[in-house]
């Protein structure tokens, strides 16, 4: 790879061309670019690097000395693998992953569908001015942050003053306290998290199936298809590949959730904890209040170890079906 | 006759007008699902606090009032702090982020930068795997030693690996290389090109990624959750966090010029949504203008590294 860029070298800048530069020369010759790249750099290192590095807490028992962070990391015990040990054998354990995976699949399905169908039925719609309006409304959630949305959710769900609970008593049923009501919230969490990304979610179909040359809608119309016919033998197709590429690669998340809907949303309810912890959830929750570092490191990396492993899994079957798509 | 056609040819693609009419409805019903929470929000936030205990929240209560924005105006000084550090810190931190990425963005798209490739795969790993939040957590607190210190809000995001993906492949495709040769024939510098050739030339680029950045900035409650416990650097998103269940960290500050009574009559419900609008409105006014930069950010983001 070293000869490839020295040759576009060569053929962009001819006054390279006289000899092999040295190390330092090279390093001189660049330094603009060089510039250009150190805040990047020093970010990455700081924020990226150094963090991945300092996993290795997760095989600690981590202990503070006002001797600095590296001091600390250096002198605290090491426990191979028991912080592991004991996250797994919690009984947490089970219910966090039964629900990162579970929310995350249901996830993967529901926007898949929705977006593809609010796509395809978008790109079909006639008057383009109303089109847009929509558009514009449903993007709204997607810029609100959850901390923002929980005040909606609250307004409707609140046990004594929610509008929800006003409609059903004033319709004659009981009210229902739902945030003490475990139950739902499945329905609450799945219909919110699909919700707000909606309008993010469909752009990609639409703006893929508005780019389908109209040559073939002629011909399967000259063919006698109907609009239903037109729509699963024309435009499917054309959304499939993408849509395809797309589900493979979210395969990637499906050990990550989004901390806010699952814990701000659910107001930190006690008794909702059950029901909508994940691992992003619980890593917090072990953090702040039994200030567990080394198990709630232990269970991060793994979620990072598996995520990655996905990743390269997934990748590895796009490169084989459609190379042309694949990440690396 | 060519004209004709075209329309024709976009005619096509269309729902006859039955169909049409039932998916403006189901669609529309969808869409104003979008926005009418906010709408109920503000008119929470205009409704009379006695009107709220009595018959709960209504979209239309009896008493329209402002007395829940007379009470933030005159003893909300929490809200203008935290929207002070908001405003500060979603400035700062995009001007920061937009600089580094696009810079970062430039140099690799370059094929002169003899580490291109190098600086390209360090950026892109990064992609593939999470530090996660404890390790990352140790490392502001331990090693940078941020914690309630305004940087704390800012430094973490002030680089985006997916904002250099989105400017590397606008600079590829909307910037020709013989520009650029042309200009270092003319004898410019290479800071020179980028200053007075590149940059004009990638407004609407980093226009999409400041706007990304700056959403994510004032968005931003989760570092404030992990860094922040001093009253005076809390951003307005995650005063709303912590006025979930308590108001108090708004009416602490209040009590010092208020009298007894007026401290007993502060509408806590609505002040909260009160909050909640004037978090949301900046948002929810600017957005549909800024709406293209989003799509096209959408679209271009997708582009393999």
């Amino acid at each position: 790879m070293k000869q490839e860029v020295a040759a576009a070298e060569s053929v962009a800048i001819p006054r390279n061309k006289k000899k092999k530069k040295n190390f330092f020369q090279r390093l001189w010759a660049n330094r603009v670019f060089l510039l250009m790249v150190a805040p990047g750099t020093i970010f990455l290192i700081i924020f990226f690097y150094i963090p991945v590095l300092a996993n290795v807490v997760a095989f600690q028992n981590f202990q503070y000395t006002d001797q600095g962070f590296v001091y600390s990391v250096l002198h605290s015990p090491w426990v191979g693998f028991d912080n592991f040990k004991f996250f797994f054998q919690s009984a947490d354990f089970w219910i966090v992953l039964r629900n990162t995976v579970g929310y995350n699949l249901t996830f993967l399905l529901l926007n898949f569908f929705f977006a593809i169908f609010f796509g395809v039925v978008m790109s079909q719609m006639r008057k383009a001015r109303l089109l847009k309006t929509y558009q514009t409304m449903m993007l709204f959630p997607y810029f609100l942050s959850w901390a923002i949305l929980s005040y909606f959710v609250y307004a409707f769900l609140s046990s004594d003053k929610g509008i929800i609970n006003h409609m059903i008593t004033a319709m004659g049923g009981s009210s229902i306290d739902f945030y003490n009501a475990p139950w739902v919230w499945p329905f609450i969490i799945i219909f919110l998290g699909v919700w707000k990304g909606i309008g993010y979610n469909s752009i990609l179909y639409f703006a893929t199936a508005m780019g389908i040359d109209p040559s073939y809608y002629d011909a399967a119309m000259i063919d006698g298809a109907s609009k239903w016919q037109q729509i699963k033998n024309v435009t499917l197709p054309h959304i499939l590949p993408i849509a395809t590429l797309m589900l493979i690669l979210n395969i990637g998340g499906i050990f990550r959730s989004d901390f806010g809907l699952f814990y701000l949303v659910p107001r930190n309810s006690g008794s909702l904890i059950d029901i909508t912890q994940t691992f992003d959830t619980y890593i917090y929750r072990a953090l702040t209040t039994t200030n567990d570092i080394g198990m709630s490191t232990a269970a991060g990396l793994m979620q990072s170890v598996v995520g990655a492993l996905l990743i390269f899994i997934t990748n590895w079957i796009v490169r084989r079906k459609q190379p042309e798509s694949a990440l690396f | 006759m060519r004209k004709k056609k075209h329309i024709t040819a976009v005619e096509i693609r269309k729902f006859s007008a039955g169909t049409d009419l039932f998916f403006n409805i189901f669609i529309g019903i969808f869409a104003l699902s979008c926005i009418i929470p906010f709408f109920f929000i503000i008119i929470l936030s205009l409704t009379k606090e006695s009107d709220m205990t009595t018959y709960g929240y209504q979209f239309w209560p009896k008493h329209f009032v402002l007395t829940s924005y007379v009470y933030l105006g005159k003893m909300g000084k929490q809200v203008l702090q935290s929207l002070g550090v908001t405003v500060f810190v979603t400035i700062v931190g995009t001007v920061m982020n937009s600089l580094f990425s696009s810079t970062y963005a430039y140099a690799i798209s370059r094929r002169d930068f003899a580490y291109a490739r190098f600086f390209t795969i360090f950026a892109l790993i990064s992609m593939l795997f999470v530090p996660g939040m404890v390790p990352t957590y140790l490392v502001v607190t331990q090693m940078l030693g941020l914690q309630n210190n305004i940087w704390a809000l800012i430094l973490p995001m002030s680089f985006g690996v997916y904002n250099v993906l989105i400017m590397r492949s606008f600079f590829k495709t909307s910037i020709p290389e013989a520009i650029i040769e042309s200009a270092r024939i003319d004898g410019a510098s290479e800071m020179r090109i980028f200053r007075s050739i590149v940059v004009p030339l990638a407004i609407p680029g980093i226009a999409t990624i400041s706007l990304f950045t700056s959403l994510g900035y004032w968005n931003d409650w989760m570092n404030a959750l992990l860094y922040i416990n001093v009253d005076n650097l809390v951003p307005l998103q995650y005063l709303l966090v912590k006025i979930q269940n308590n108001i108090q960290v708004m009416t602490s500050q209040m009590q010092a010029g208020a009298s007894a009574a007026m401290v007993q009559n502060i509408p806590t419900e609505g002040m909260r949504f009160a909050v909640v609008v004037v978090a949301t409105l900046p948002i929810a006014l600017t957005y549909p203008f800024f709406q293209k930069y989003f799509v096209k950010g959408m679209t271009i983001g997708g582009v393999k590294g």
